[in-house]
Formats: structure tokens, C-alpha cells, sequence
């Protein structure tokens, strides 16, 4: 199985490498030539260097064939744009495009799209582990 | 009318004048302070200040009444694209014109359903190819959603359609010759028209078909 990761940050990059350490064939993209050291000493997948706009550099990191991808640059709107080129254009059955906007993730997840909102699931996670921790008398699941 | 517009730099703002003489109304967002601090003294409670990518900016400009139109003017291709497909989609805004910043980006904006596009960099080149014949086809008009180009070609004496009856030119599928301008006067394309030199062909032609019709029509290109 291939996948395409856009945008090798932490994010990106942490992504990259767990997929590549479950067998996959991972090609990651990202602007600058540095985020390559994220990827750790080791990286045998495939790296590009490119924006993500841009479908040459798409192309390059093997879209054609892939199975999957993951958006995840530092933004909400060029995410959007690139999932749906993934979706759209070169017909990626599974792309998963990271919004912290929650307005935006909730408006293109009702579109259709598979989106994570890191905001919502850092807000619920506080959330829990605050009620949890609280000296508060509280039934535990 | 109604009219939104995202972005306030040069093209919004005038825009936004422009509107306003025309006695629209007009309510322009603008995300930086520097640049709404002097939008304001001119245009007062007409600019309002926010990222117009954010949902709840654009309810505060008015999208759910919603605007007749909406421009999507800022400086990022990726924002007026998220912004158009959010007045669109979201909030049934009739017609949003957005602006091209990056020409590479336009395949892009169709792709995603957003037909009413400018871009000057594509203007601007489209006037130098008119100024430059030699350069074969001149697109006059671009028809984004059917996906086709009104093409102008000039016919030279070595064209390989000199001396040729259209119907037995090999013309590429995707193209069809309209009409011939010749000696003052524009004749539409029958099957018998024959091409001569100095012909001007007006064409339509899908965007695949381009280089085809430009060998029929003049041969190997140039350069």
C-alpha cells in the first residue's frame, strides 16, 4: 500500500513514519529540504521537496498510484485546496486533510471530506483529563 | 446589490470604490491592521476587520443574507478558493468572482467548481501573444467550464493548410474553424473554404486539442 504525505512537520512527519513502520510505501512533501531530518535517520521511504500546490511535485511523490494521503502543512485553507485535488484530480480513494479551524473542519466534513481537527480533539482530551483529575466526587466510567 | 468583498489590497479596494459609485453595497473584509486602519478612514464602517476564511467572519459581513456577489480578492489563491466554495456551498452566494494570484493555480479553482476566475498574469499574456503573431494560436476568449479556447490563427504562405479545402484537412478532434477574415471581410468556414495566406481563422478548440490544431493549421511550432 502507497501513501502520500503533504506537509512533513511534526505532524506530518510523525505520520509518515508510523505508516512506514506498518509496511507502507510512504513518500513524504514538504517545502523545505530540512523537514527530511524529521523523518529520522533511517527514512527508507521517498521525500520530496515542493509545495503541495503545485501538481509536478504531487505527481513526482507518486499521487497516481497512491492509496492514501494525509494533509498536514501549517494551512487550514491550503489543506483544503490540496485534499480535494488529491480527491478530485487523481482520485485518491482515502485522503485525510488536518483543519484546526473547527468551523472549517465541521464545513468540509459535512462536504464529504475526511477531516481531523486537532483543536477539537485537544479541547475534549483537556477536558476529560481535567474533570478526571478534579478533586471533585466523580462516577468513573 | 449586495456585494462582499474578501480582501482589501489594491483590487479589493478598488473594487469596493467602484461599487460603492455604483451605488451598491458593499461590505469589504480585511485581515491585516495596518491595511484596515487606512481602508477605514476612507471607507468608514464599510471595511470590517477579520480573516475572511473564518466561517463566522463571513456571517458578520452578511454571507447568509446572502450577497448577490461575492469577490474573493485577497492575495492567497488558497484562501479566495476556500472562501468562494464557502459562500457557495455554504451559503447559496449566487455568483463569486475569485482572483488567480498564481496562473498554475487555476486548474485548481475549476477543478473545484469555481468557474469565474481573473488573473492578470494570464491577461497580460494574453495581450503580449496578441501582440506577438508569430506565436501561433491567440487564445481571444477562454471558456472555463466548457473547458474550451476561442483561438485566432494567421495563416503564413508555408502552412501546410495553404491551398486546402477544410473538409479535407485533418482538423483534431476538440476543434472546429468558425469563420476566415480575409481582404477586409469575415466569411464563416464552409467544408469548401480553401486557406490562403494572410487568412486570419477565428477557431474553438478544447485545450487538448490545441497543439494539434496549431500543427494543422501552421505546421511544425516554432521555438
Amino acid at each position: 500500500m502507497k501513501a502520500v504525505v503533504i506537509g512533513c512537520g511534526r505532524v506530518g512527519s510523525g505520520v509518515a513514519k508510523g505508516l512506514a513502520a506498518g509496511g507502507w510505501d510512504v513518500t513524504a512533501v514538504d517545502e523545505d529540504e530540512d523537514a527530511l531530518i524529521r523523518l529520522g535517520p533511517v527514512w527508507k521511504g521517498g521525500f520530496v521537496v515542493g509545495h503541495g500546490m503545485d501538481s509536478r511535485v504531487l505527481e513526482r511523490a507518486g499521487v497516481a498510484d497512491a492509496n492514501a494521503a494525509v494533509v498536514s502543512t501549517d494551512g487550514d485553507n491550503t489543506n483544503i485546496v490540496i485534499g480535494q485535488v488529491l480527491q478530485k484530480r487523481y482520485e485518491i480513494p482515502c485522503v485525510v486533510v488536518r483543519i484546526l479551524d473547527p468551523a472549517r473542519a465541521d464545513f468540509y466534513a459535512r462536504r464529504g471530506m475526511r477531516t481531523v481537527c486537532p483543536t477539537e480533539t485537544a479541547i475534549s482530551v483537556l477536558l476529560e483529563t481535567v474533570l478526571e483529575a478534579a478533586p471533585v466526587p466523580h462516577e468513573a466510567a | 446589490m449586495y456585494v462582499v468583498v474578501a480582501g482589501g489590497g489594491k483590487v479589493g479596494a478598488n473594487s469596493t470604490r467602484t461599487l460603492l459609485e455604483m451605488g451598491h453595497e458593499v461590505t469589504m473584509i480585511e485581515q491585516r491592521s495596518d491595511r484596515f486602519a487606512i481602508l477605514e478612514e476612507e471607507f468608514g464602517p464599510v471595511v470590517m476587520r477579520g480573516d475572511a476564511t473564518e466561517i463566522s467572519v463571513l456571517e458578520r459581513a452578511g454571507i447568509a443574507r446572502p450577497p448577490e456577489l461575492l469577490l474573493a480578492v485577497t492575495g492567497d489563491d488558497e484562501d479566495n478558493l476556500v472562501i468562494s466554495q464557502i459562500g457557495k456551498e455554504g451559503y447559496g452566494v449566487p455568483k463569486a468572482i475569485a482572483r488567480v494570484n498564481d496562473p498554475r493555480n487555476q486548474t485548481h479553482f475549476a477543478l473545484l467548481g469555481i468557474t469565474q476566475t481573473v488573473c492578470a498574469t494570464t491577461n497580460i499574456l494574453g495581450l503580449v501573444e496578441h501582440e506577438v503573431p508569430e506565436h501561433g494560436l491567440v487564445r481571444l476568449l477562454e471558456l472555463q467550464r466548457e473547458g474550451l479556447d476561442i483561438v485566432e490563427v494567421q495563416i503564413e504562405g508555408g502552412s501546410p493548410a495553404v491551398g486546402t479545402r477544410v473538409a479535407g484537412l485533418r482538423l483534431p478532434e476538440g476543434s472546429r474553424l468558425i469563420s476566415v477574415f480575409r481582404h477586409g471581410r469575415t466569411e464563416l468556414v464552409e467544408p469548401g473554404t480553401v486557406m490562403r495566406p494572410g487568412d486570419q481563422v477565428l477557431a474553438v478548440v478544447t485545450d487538448d486539442a490545441a497543439p494539434a490544431l496549431r500543427k494543422t493549421l501552421l505546421g511544425a511550432a516554432k521555438g
